[in-house]
């Protein structure tokens, strides 16, 4: 019982963090149609900018100024990339992001050095009990994983917010329902698409600080946005709340198929478990849970 | 001026449905194939057959297998490492457990094979698409990469997970040596690209261009959308399982499934992307790009005399590579095989403007 | 007329590849050239960085303190793989042409170009040394005529590990019942150990609960998890890289005591605690033979490569533990060259002569004094049946701040890995059709 709470809450703790990251590819998907693969990069890129930065000021004041990098590379990327890309297909899209992610890797690696770099939050790092009154034993809850885990979910619930209520966010809605209709009554699409760019930017710095407190900011970093692409297609590439349950799913379905079913499998199952999952919803509905629906017109 | 078709009148049907229906072209042809099969054999270094002719032959090969699926049909697939793999494994299985088992059916059986499973994870292309597909072809690339390193029994119960390439022999000849492997690799490349050509060419590639263009317009014309999907990740999974196997035989020699891990995917990709879609040429252009690229990134500093540390170049190439890759897609959303038109017309009206 | 921007670039691209196959035309001077595989970038890059810093800066100093190995003045390459197979193969074959004797020995450094080489190299009469890692079969040079595990095997560290915990349980008997968990890269790397662990498991009647981590192995809650499930008695971790950290930071997340918990020679590095810090106090790591520190051939480095600018990285770096590794690595590529010159004459070595010279390496107590080593590593000899050399390790434990060596040393235990290897390399023999070189009589015909 207690083993299997625990599991239960590694799945859902895990699972925010791939909603964060899927959160990412959903924001630039929907406003600019662009299948982010960068968004590791700009992991990476973010983090590194970070944790070198905290060498020599305090970390709110290193996160402003990586932020603030952020914003400059989104301009970049819109300025030099995206302009000139417009009416491609998905796919030559999708490439150019890769191509992006390589040249984002190489720089970062270039500029900040590419040894294992700290970036310290001051977060608790011994695990702490709960719950031992009730279930025999108590429940071991990793004191730092809950405090990323809350992070996370705040700037889940922030930009939910911020899409919905604010200005701006309808703007970026009504570009993603429509870029034509968008641009014809006066909303400028190349400023949101900075704009758009930049939130993605703070998504990839924010997904950098959590993991790279956790494993050290280095090189892999870039590999752990892989874990957000079964999410997006799950909850579908253009819904917001779908990232959102699509992460739980994949980080329960993820944790609970690597306990149970790894051992008789011979384990290291996580790795496909959740395209499968992802696969298994995309058959009963091709435009993912909470997608919009696919009307053909001929 | 160098390039006219002018006074090559075509008398007949067969005239007319050539490959090369101008003669200038053929002889092009027949010259790069002389140079390909006698020069190259004669005066290659071991180092330029080896390193850079070979692994672009293999490359190339699988390359035009994601080139039917993706530039043909239309079918976005990140997951051809996994066919490769497929086709890889299941030739070494073969070889091993069928004594006697030659070479050349061992490649073709592994390349239905390879087919098959390719199939079978194209089925989901009935329901889902675009991008959504591409995502969960994805499946196809982790699950390969778990299977062939869990199941002992597709290794021949290798405790690591990584086998051997068995002794290669064609008709009692041994491939031993770059020559032969070089050739060995050219002559399957030679035939599976007239293969696909023609099957372009001809109705079912005209099924798979129409799916591609718009499938509820094909399915109204009468071509069956599951048929057209299902035979494009066929003969793209024969094509990419073949070159898997000749990629683990005759370059790696010795393999892990980490040698088809998504990366392979990923530069399949970008050879066709870059080299052109739906086009067999330019799946050549794309290899010998991927290929030569990062050795050449690599060479610059030290041929223009600068001394730069190994890590300082590796970043480098990254972002080279990556800004290439940028830049081509800007400039040539088409890719090289567009270029290689465009200089075609360049030649046939030089000196003139038009 | 214009040509299209592209069509500039792509003629560009050309004429730089076009002068690629640069045949090796070089004078015949006195050189001999090493190839250095090496891995500066990717997810491998902040362990693989120190390993070939070492290596170069060894060369660097033979060259700057001795003017080369008698005489012969050393020059090199680096070749970046990026612990990628088919990058490893492409450096393989850029490299071994070079120089006035082509390549005379390679150093993979990475399991996977390990098993993809041990099929080229024989073929090109070029040996190849994988210091503590690659095949463990190996070690049987009947077999594998052109391969060098020197200093020790995936096996022997696994039995080794295992020597030390029966030594710390009070008896093998002891063990009977217990459960260890191997939490490891899902690689060939990691694979390794496995035959090694389940033949000691059926031996003393333990249990062995295998964990695979995907690599890199950013994720690992779910293996934890299960490590807490079953409460091992102890976790063997076989790691490279960011997995290594990021398991040591899991294990502190779920109570796991880590002074139970041992890791390879791989995974006993600054780079792999760095992070982790004073909390990974207790944690135990295999040293291969010597950790870190600073002795009289790195004293040399610094005095002849550091005080004059030309170190490959940072000062501070020189005498870590992958460093060091490195340093080791070069001085067995060296002393084969210098063995091999003592048979064929004071000239650059082919890599067939080098490979007789690794069959006959003789490291005794003063050659170990001459080289520098002498506290760091132990005497090795190498014959036509061992190509292990030497197989003694040690134990350290990370303090909080820095890696403490235990002073005990331990050799594998080679009553039980002898017959495994026998048989591994005997299969392998057949799979090939090899025929094994029959060592005694090579012994009395040399």
């Amino acid at each position: 019982m207690g083993f299997l709470l625990e599991t239960l809450i590694a799945g859902l703790m895990a699972g925010v963090l791939y909603a964060l990251i899927a959160l990412g590819f959903v924001l630039i998907y929907k406003a600019s149609g662009v299948f982010n693969f960068a968004q590791g990069a700009m992991v990476l890129f973010a983090a590194l900018t970070m944790a070198r930065l905290q060498d020599h000021m305090p970390w709110p004041l290193a996160f402003l100024l990586a932020f603030g990098l952020m914003v400059v590379l989104a301009w970049l990327i819109e300025r030099l990339v995206l302009r000139h890309l417009v009416n491609q297909s998905g796919v030559a899209l999708l490439m150019a992001t890769l191509g992006i992610a390589y040249f984002l890797e190489g720089l970062g690696q270039l500029v900040w050095g590419d040894d294992i770099y700290r970036i310290d939050l001051g977060l608790p790092k011994q695990p702490t009990v709960v719950l031992s009154g009730l279930i025999p034993g108590g429940l071991l809850l990793s004191r730092e994983d809950l405090i990323a885990t809350l992070a996370a979910a705040l700037l889940v619930a922030l930009l939910t917010l911020f899409f919905q209520k604010s200005d701006v966010g309808r703007a970026l809605r009504a570009v993603a329902d429509d870029h034509q209709a968008a641009q014809s009554i006066g909303i400028p699409l190349s400023r949101m698409w900075v704009i758009v760019w930049s939130i993605a930017g703070l998504v990839a710095l924010v997904t950098g600080m959590i993991w790279g407190s956790k494993l050290g900011v280095q090189f892999s970093l870039s590999l752990i946005a892989l874990k957000g692409l079964p999410v997006v297609i799950l909850g579908g590439l253009t819904s917001v709340p779908g990232a959102i349950v699509g992460g739980l799913i994949v980080g329960l379905g993820e944790k609970l198929a690597e306990v149970y079913l790894g051992p008789m499998l011979g384990g290291g199952i996580e790795s496909w478990f959740a395209y499968l999952l992802a696969l298994g919803f995309l058959l009963l509905r091709p435009q993912g849970l909470f997608g919009e629906r696919i009307i053909d017109r001929v | 001026m160098f390039y006219r078709e002018n006074g090559q009148f075509k008398t007949s049907y067969t005239a007319d449905a050539q490959i090369f229906p101008i003669l200038q072209d053929r002889l092009f042809v027949i010259a790069m194939l002389l140079a390909a099969f006698v020069l190259v054999p004669l005066w290659g270094s071991d180092y330029l057959l080896r390193a850079l002719l070979i692994p672009f032959l293999i490359l190339a090969l699988a390359a035009l297998g994601l080139n039917v699926l993706v530039g043909y049909c239309g079918q976005i697939s990140l997951g051809t490492g996994a066919f490769m793999a497929v086709g890889a494994y299941a030739a070494y299985n073969l070889m091993a457990r069928l004594p006697g088992m030659p070479l050349l059916l061992a490649l073709l059986l592994a390349g239905l094979i390879a087919a098959a499973v390719g199939m079978l994870f194209g089925l989901p292309s009935l329901r889902i698409r675009g991008l959504y597909l591409a995502v969960a072809t994805l499946a196809a690339q982790f699950l390969a990469d778990w299977v062939f390193s869990h199941v002992a029994w597709l290794t021949m119960g290798s405790a690591s997970g990584s086998v051997t390439a068995p002794r290669l022999d064609v008709f009692g000849l041994a491939i031993e040596g770059p020559v032969r492997k070089y050739l060995l690799c050219l002559t399957l490349l030679c035939i599976v690209a007239l293969a696909v050509k023609n099957l372009v060419r001809a109705r079912k590639g005209r099924e798979w261009m129409a799916t591609r263009d718009m499938d509820v317009a094909a399915s109204v014309i009468g071509i069956s959308p599951v048929r057209a999907k299902l035979s494009a990740f066929g003969v793209s999974s024969f094509v990419a399982g073949i070159a898997g196997a000749l990629w683990a035989f005759v370059h790696l020699g010795s393999w892990e499934p980490a040698a088809f891990n998504i990366d392979m995917s990923f530069k399949l990709l970008f050879m066709i992307i870059i080299g052109g879609l739906g086009s067999v040429m330019g799946s050549f252009f794309g290899a010998a790009f991927i290929v030569l690229l990062p050795i050449a990134l690599n060479r610059l500093p030290a041929m223009v005399g600068l001394q730069l540390s190994t890590s300082l170049v590796s970043h480098l190439e990254l972002m080279v590579f990556g800004a290439l890759i940028v830049f081509f897609l800007i400039v040539e959303p088409h890719g090289l095989a567009r270029l290689w038109i465009t200089a075609k017309n360049k030649l046939r009206v030089w000196p003139f403007p038009h | 007329m214009t040509f299209h921007p592209s069509l500039r670039a792509a003629a560009l691209a050309l004429a730089l590849t076009g002068a690629l196959p640069t045949p090796s035309v070089q004078a015949a001077t006195a050189e001999q050239f090493f190839p250095v595989l090496v891995y500066r970038t990717g997810p491998y890059g902040p362990n693989g960085v120190p390993w070939a810093n070492g290596y170069v800066d060894y060369l660097k100093m033979l060259n700057a303190r001795d003017g080369g190995i008698n005489g012969v003045k050393i020059t090199f390459e680096e070749c970046e793989t990026g612990y990628a197979t088919d990058r490893g193969v492409e450096c393989y074959e850029r490299l071994k042409g070079k120089g006035p004797t082509g390549a005379s020995v390679f150093q993979p450094l990475s399991t996977g170009v390990t098993f993809a080489l041990t099929e080229k190299a024989p073929k090109d009469k070029i040996p190849l040394i994988t210091a503590g890692y690659g095949r463990s079969e190996s070690q049987d040079g009947a077999v594998f005529k052109w391969n060098y595990p020197l200093l020790g095997s995936y096996w022997t560290a696994a039995d080794i590990i295992m020597q030390d915990i029966i030594k710390r349980e009070g008896g093998a008997a002891k063990l009977r019942g217990k459960k260890i968990a191997l939490v490891y890269h899902d690689s060939p790397y990691g694979k390794e150990p496995i035959a090694m662990l389940e033949e000691r498991a059926k031996m003393h009647g333990f249990t062995l609960d295998k964990l695979p981590v995907t690599a890199p192995g950013v994720e690992q809650k779910a293996t934890w998890l299960q490590v807490r499930r079953d409460r091992p008695d102890y976790v063997l971790l076989w790691g490279w890289g960011v997995m290594n950290s990021t398991a040591l930071k899991e294990a502190i997340a779920t109570a796991y005591p880590l002074d139970h918990m041992y890791g390879v020679w791989w995974s006993g590095a600054e780079p792999d605690v760095k992070d982790v810090g004073a909390d990974a106090k207790g944690y135990r790591a295999l040293a291969m033979q010597y950790g870190s520190g600073i002795g009289r051939v790195q004293q040399d480095i610094l005095k002849q490569v550091y005080d004059k600018n030309q170190g490959t990285g940072p000062r501070d770096t020189v005498g870590q533990v992958l460093y060091n590794r490195g340093v080791y690595s070069a001085i067995l590529a060296v002393e084969g060259v210098r063995r091999a010159q003592e048979q064929y004459g004071k000239k650059p070595m082919s890599g067939e002569q080098v490979r007789w010279g690794l069959e006959n390496l003789d490291l005794n107590e003063a050659a170990l004094k001459r080289l520098g080593v002498d506290g760091q590593l132990r005497t090795l000899r190498t014959t036509c049946e061992n190509h292990l050399g030497s197989s003694w390790a040690r134990v350290q434990t990370w303090d909080g701040a820095k890696w403490v060596m235990s002073p005990e040393w331990y050799d594998a235990d080679m009553q039980i890995i002898k017959p495994m290897v026998q048989q591994a390399a005997a299969r392998y023999a057949k799979e090939r059709d090899i025929t094994p070189r029959d060592c005694a009589r090579e012994a009395s015909g040399a």
